[in-house]
């Protein structure tokens, strides 16, 4: 599983810096000698990061005193943060409504925005891209106050609803931009073939555009659901119900159960359950991770 | 791409209706993203500005303006300065760490093999995981009771979120952890664009792997590490959930960031909305002035 991405063009990657060490050929005795300092140093490297999850794994079903799992390996810790407050069945409940919703909110906009953007000349439309664009220039803490105070005026404080429309707008500047490079990148004959041959603009968009962009709205996807499933501060300052937190919100509370006693099994369990989507979604989708990265960085 | 090119003068109406067509289509499909535009950015964006400048409540909502109480407020508040200067020492030691060790893991696994993707995806795999999460997990990391780490905090009676310094570091090292893998992308990126023949031709010349770097590699590397940079800069001062979720602003309040500081005026005890928005156009203002100084740096440096 390595990051085709940023490799696929063989030449391109092998942009040389340490000649006379890649020079020595791995297969002989020397060769050899000359690499093993780099594998333990990288290969420790390696270990350092991946060691806190590892960790965080096995802890998550070892004995804690006086906690959910008592002694011996088990599924202890996971029972205690099921039955935390109102289940970890709503606030994944929660969580995955929020984030599915932002997801599907940020792929319907950013998909016809592009469209528009990339295809069509109205007034206003660098205007209106700048616009989108200058959303990641102002700090999110700064928009979240006066959101709540929105929000709360027109119906939508503390409900998820509202928590998924403030995600889907955060999500816009880079979903946006996104998907117009992934339309410009189509060559215009495409769609004009189907306008000429009678489809509306609309069904040139759903029938021959969309599965020409579709690497780029799995990108758009990926990024709008991992943004809306870990998002912390936004339902923390939007939603004051503890029946609809989020899972984020919910693991952090549950820190503290009674007494100030900290239950570090349950919390790690908590880490386990928001973490692993996440990393599985990652490693099947890493290519589509970098090559968000790609296009953002190549224009920035 | 004649849509977009002038009117071939032969047939004005069809082109006129095109055009037309172009205007109401065009924004047929940019209504959703203007409206989200408009309704949650650009109105709350006004209305931070008009919240700051009235008394404005929690609970009891607007009460009538009263500039310049609110600003006035802000900066008397205890802890103004010292999160001010806190969260200025935390993005000056976290833009240093994360550009650095971005750079360096991005050169150690730029070639590509079957080890290095291993190395990369290693490193990047943290970035997966929300900040909250991650700071949850070291949270539990750092414990000095179940921490992996806790026979030796004992026996030597120090702990990572023991003194400001030691909570500083600790916080730093979890930002490294979840951010390193990120910057080493956008600088595997940058370095990718760096023509192959341009260390082919130093390396002819008989230029050292030092000489290489410096010379070749960091200013090629310039539009990268401005976009790094500003990048890293800006969500540092915007520094919330570590600190929040490990530290707690605490030792002795001394890890309060200037977030923190909004989200505590705001909703822990205060509740007073309208000096929160102050500090929020406050930090708004430092950021727009922080950034266009970093551009300017940046671009400056191009020139010379």
């Amino acid at each position: 599983m390595t990051i085709a991405g940023v490799t696929h063009h063989p030449d391109e990657a092998a942009v040389e810096l340490r000649p006379t060490r890649a020079a020595a050929p791995t297969t002989t005795l020397a060769g050899v000698a000359l690499r093993t300092p780099f594998w333990v140093f990288s290969g420790a490297l390696a270990v350092i990061f991946l060691f806190p999850l590892v960790w965080t794994s096995v802890k998550s079903v070892s004995p804690y005193p006086g906690t959910g799992q008592v002694d011996g390996w088990g599924f202890g810790n996971y029972v205690t943060l099921a039955h935390y407050q109102a289940g970890i069945w709503q606030y994944l409940a929660n969580s995955a409504f929020v984030s599915l919703l932002c997801v599907l909110l940020t792929l319907l906009i950013s998909t016809l925005g592009g469209y528009a953007f990339a295809r069509f000349r109205f007034p206003g439309r660098n205007a209106l891209f700048m616009l989108t664009l200058a959303i990641l220039m102002v700090p999110y803490a700064t928009l979240l106050i006066p959101l709540y105070v929105l929000l709360n005026k027109i119906g939508l404080g503390n409900s998820l609803v509202g928590v998924a429309l403030v995600l889907t707008m955060f999500q816009l500047p880079f979903s946006t931009f996104m998907m117009r490079i992934s339309f410009e990148s189509v060559p215009r004959e495409l769609d004009e073939a189907a306008l000429v041959d009678g489809c509306s603009s609309f069904a040139a968009l759903w029938r021959v555009l969309l599965p020409a962009v579709r690497p780029g709205l799995i990108t758009v996807g990926l990024f709008a659901f991992l943004a809306a499933w870990n998002d912390f501060f936004a339902p923390l300052i939007l939603i004051n119900d503890t029946n609809k937190m989020t899972l984020p919100l919910a693991v952090s509370n549950l820190r503290v159960q009674v007494q100030g006693v900290i239950d570090y099994g349950a919390t790690e369990a908590g880490v386990v359950v928001l973490a692993l989507p996440c990393i599985v979604l990652f490693l099947l989708l890493q290519r589509h991770y970098v090559r968000g990265f790609m296009s953002g960085a190549l224009k920035g | 791409m004649t849509l977009h090119t002038a009117a071939p003068p032969a047939a004005p109406t069809p082109t006129r209706r095109r055009r037309n067509g172009h205007r109401v289509r065009g924004w047929g499909y940019a209504s959703p993203t203007a409206l989200f535009v408009l309704v949650l950015f650009v109105v709350p964006l006004f209305l931070v500005f008009r919240m700051s400048a009235s008394r404005w409540p929690l609970l009891s909502g607007d009460q009538g303006i009263n500039f310049p109480d609110n600003f006035s407020a802000a900066v008397d508040n205890r802890f103004f300065v010292d999160s001010v200067l806190f969260t200025l020492k935390y993005t000056f030691f976290a833009t240093i760490l994360l550009i650095g060790l971005g750079l360096g893991l991005a050169m150690l696994v730029q070639e590509s093999s079957r080890w290095k993707g291993l190395l990369r995806t290693s490193f990047l795999v943290p970035s997966a995981l929300g900040l909250a999460s991650a700071s949850l997990l070291f949270y539990v990391l750092y414990s000095p009771l179940v921490g992996p780490l806790a026979p030796v905090m004992e026996h030597f009676g120090w702990s990572f979120l023991g003194t400001p310094n030691a909570a500083l570091a600790s916080t730093l090292f979890l930002i490294v952890w979840r951010y390193a893998g990120f910057y080493m992308l956008l600088m595997l990126v940058g370095l990718q664009a760096i023509p192959t023949d341009i260390y082919e031709a130093a390396r002819m010349d008989g230029a050292s792997r030092w000489h290489t770097f410096w010379r070749i590699t960091v200013p090629l590397l310039r539009p990268t590490l401005a976009l790094t940079t500003i990048l890293c800069v800006t969500g540092s001062l915007l520094a919330f959930e570590q600190f929040y979720i490990l530290t707690k602003g605490g030792p002795d309040n001394s890890t309060i960031t200037v977030v923190q500081l909004i989200y505590s005026v705001a909703f822990q005890g205060q509740n007073d909305l309208g000096v929160a928005a102050a500090l929020s156009v406050i930090v708004l203002a430092a950021l727009v002035v922080i950034n266009v100084v970093q551009l300017r740096a940046f671009r400056g440096s191009d020139e010379s």
